[in-house]
């Protein structure tokens, strides 16, 4: 069988179990539809969060990012899971004991504002939907090559997918369905790098075998890639604070990151599903610790597919070259640009005139494929017509292959079987899908939920808000789609954005909300709007006017830590000068610290 | 909020205290291990090897994360005691003012 006819036959299979289990948990109260009925054993919840936590960015993009950063890599590592301590510890067991639905629920709560929740609602739907949007990218680029239909009709197949069994199920659905999500994502993540681990260095144990020595050379893969990167003009791999990557950005990007993360609203729902505080403490336990199998893997997947880009690339001729690279050719994600030696030259920085291996970059596919005609017309009149493109893709940046196809590339690379490569292709639809249907699923509750149901019109049935929460992952799905079929330029200054956001809003209220009674309305809504206000006028000056660095060098994907710490201090002093909470407020902060007691009752209307 | 005399709450601000206290030291080693020998400290550790990488490098990419698993770990265990005790003191209580 073929790896296309493999893939067909795991991606129909998986797609059945999705729909199979979410036909199971089908659901008919808005309790069930938001948070599963509160009734989730907390290691079922800890797989689900795991899955949900786990995008197509962690699967597919992140091992391609440490594969080209090197050591910088490590502040996604870092980042992502350092921000689940944060959470697990700072917020989640408060967050379920105060036992609404969501999180501009407490924040609107806890500081007794209309505004607050509007703005956190608002804040909330743009994390979402900038995460979704790379969720369908990662769908269109599966699809794309290994089933060779068009990204249209990928997208498309994909958000029908998700549309059913978020309906039909809501949370609880969607729980059960992360949870056989999470199984076949781990497994096709981990048996490609356990065979190529073993395969390279004989050593079963990917995390060992990063550090051990390869057994063609008997020489250690780190000291190896070292070797090749200042061969080949790259920086270092292992050497921290290279390039742009100085000590400043790498810290304040790990913290923005990690304060990011716990301020995701996706991954904070999660656990409102449990059943007790007790239980959303040791679902966050399973939850990192079924995220850390994958997270600990990636940074082997990472140097094992580095070590195989210059194996199967750097000096090769046109007959040498491997069928991966000709296969990923075709989309434009990598792509050999000969200077009319014949032989595939790939350099770093330093060497960056040497460079013969590109990629499209956010290039449209017209442009691209003009680029590469004029230059093959260049080639093959040796010089006298077309042009050589080499300098101008040099000049936008666009030198070496797209990281993300390291990891689906990965199995071919190594040559393993057929079935192995399509299982990872099933890997990656099953990341991509579980984070976008809770991400749906969140949207679906702001805007019901917080927006309509708490500031509209807050007599409305149980009934009417479950029918309407249908309807709302139905548009967000639409919205969803569009933006995986027409992807934004620009989606990973976004996902820069929606970090800083996150980072500057969410975490500084949600921190003070809980761990002090003094803190009132206003210092907590202005806090909050000076560090969003700070943060975005940063990064949209940086990424989108070409404004300078102003701030330490920091750049647009660190800034968030200082907008944290705008919004923290603004609210620090502003305390003592303002009024504090109400007694309402704060006896419900000395209910959400107690351990014991009952769920607080349904939020009541004109509250 | 309820009086500090009211030996009721001060059962529960002692236990928020703990809770505070533990949340507070696990976040400390959370800092150091990521920021500190991840990040700070990079560049002095690589200067040693563990398990064939350069230390600093290793913490930021496997080291980091495996004490991020045990500190959570450690949170979900010590906190289960601290709700126990809050109980137990809870029920002294009660069984005091019955008498």
């Amino acid at each position: 069988m073929t790896v296309q006819q493999w893939t067909f036959l795991f991606v129909a299979c998986t797609f059945g179990l999705y729909l199979f289990v979410a036909w199971r948990a089908r659901v008919r109260d808005t309790g069930g539809f938001y948070v599963a009925g509160r009734g989730v054993p907390a290691i079922a919840n800890g797989i689900a969060t795991a899955a949900d936590w786990m995008s197509a960015a962690s699967f597919l993009s992140m091992a391609g990012i440490i594969s080209f950063l090197g050591y910088a890599g490590g502040v996604y590592l870092m980042g992502w899971t350092g921000g689940f301590v944060l959470l697990a510890l700072l917020l989640a067991p408060y967050l379920r004991k105060f036992g609404h639905f969501t999180v501009p629920d407490f924040v609107g709560d806890r500081f007794e504002s209309q505004l607050a929740r509007l703005v956190a609602l608002l804040c909330a739907l743009f994390v979402s939907f900038t995460y979704v949007a790379g969720q369908m990218r990662g769908v269109g680029i599966v699809f794309a090559r290994f089933l060779e239909v068009d990204v249209t009709v990928g997208v498309m197949i994909g958000m029908a997918i998700v549309f059913v069994y978020a309906t039909l199920g809501g949370m609880k659905g969607i729980t059960y369905t992360q949870v056989a999500q999470y199984w076949v994502l781990i497994v096709a993540f981990l048996i490609p790098v356990v065979a190529i681990s073993w395969q390279l260095t004989g050593q079963p144990v990917p995390q060992l075998g990063m550090g051990s020595e390869l057994t063609s050379s008997g020489q250690r893969l780190l000291t190896t890639l070292n070797q090749i990167h200042s061969d080949l003009g790259f920086t270092s791999y292992t050497e921290p604070f290279t390039g742009s990557w100085d000590k400043v950005n790498v810290f304040c990007t790990a913290l923005a990151l990690m304060a990011g993360t716990a301020g995701l609203p996706h991954v904070i729902v999660r656990f409102y599903t449990v059943k007790n505080v007790q239980a959303a403490r040791w679902s966050g336990f399973w939850a990192i610790f079924f995220i850390a199998i994958l997270y600990l893997t990636a940074p082997a997947t990472a140097a094992f597919s580095r070590y195989y880009v210059f194996e199967s690339l750097h000096g090769k001729t046109e007959q040498q070259l491997p069928e991966w690279f000709r296969t990923w050719e075709k989309t434009g994600l990598v792509v050999w640009l000969d200077d009319g030696d014949g032989e595939v030259a790939y350099h770093g920085e330093a060497q960056a005139d040497k460079n013969e291996v590109f990629r499209k970059g956010s290039l449209g596919a017209a442009e691209f494929s003009k680029i590469r005609a004029q230059h093959f017309e260049w080639l093959s009149s040796g010089g006298a017509a077309g042009e050589d493109c080499r300098p101008a893709l040099r000049e936008q940046g666009l030198g070496g292959p797209d990281r993300d196809i390291m990891v689906l590339a990965m199995p071919e690379m190594a040559g393993l079987a057929a079935w192995i490569i399509a299982l990872v292709a099933a890997g990656g639809l099953a990341a991509a899908l579980s984070t976008a249907s809770g991400l749906l699923l969140v949207i679906s509750s702001s805007v019901v939920h917080d927006f309509y149901y708490r500031m509209i019109r807050p007599t409305a049935s149980d009934r009417q808000r479950l029918r309407l929460s249908r309807i709302a992952i139905g548009v967000a799905v639409v919205i969803a789609g569009l933006f995986g079929i027409y992807p934004p330029g620009f989606v990973a200054q976004v996902v820069a954005f929606a970090f800083g956001l996150a980072a500057s809003s969410f975490f500084p209220v949600l921190v003070l909300g809980i761990f002090s009674v003094r803190v009132g309305t206003v210092p907590a809504v202005l806090g909050m709007v000076s560090g969003i206000g700070f943060t975005a006028t940063y990064i949209l000056s940086t990424v989108f006017f070409g404004g300078e660095r102003w701030c330490f060098g920091i750049g647009p994907q660190g800034i968030g830590a200082v907008g944290m710490a705008v919004n923290f201090v603004v609210a620090g002093v502003l305390t003592p000068l303002c009024r504090g909470p109400s007694e309402a407020a704060r006896e419900m902060v000395a209910q959400i610290r107690a351990p014991e007691g009952e769920d607080p009752p349904p939020p009541v209307a004109g509250h | 909020m309820p009086s500090a005399s009211d030996p009721i709450a001060a059962a529960h601000q002692r236990h928020w205290r703990r809770n505070v206290r533990l949340s507070l030291s696990l976040l400390v080693i959370w800092a150091a291990v990521s920021l500190g020998c991840g990040v700070l400290l990079a560049d002095v550790l690589n200067a040693y090897t563990f398990l064939g990488a350069p230390l600093g490098f290793w913490f930021a990419q496997q080291g980091a994360v495996i004490v991020f698993v045990l500190l959570i770990l450690v949170y979900a265990i010590r906190m289960g005691r601290l709700d126990r005790r809050l109980k137990s003191e809870l029920a002294e209580l009660e069984r005091g003012g019955e008498r």
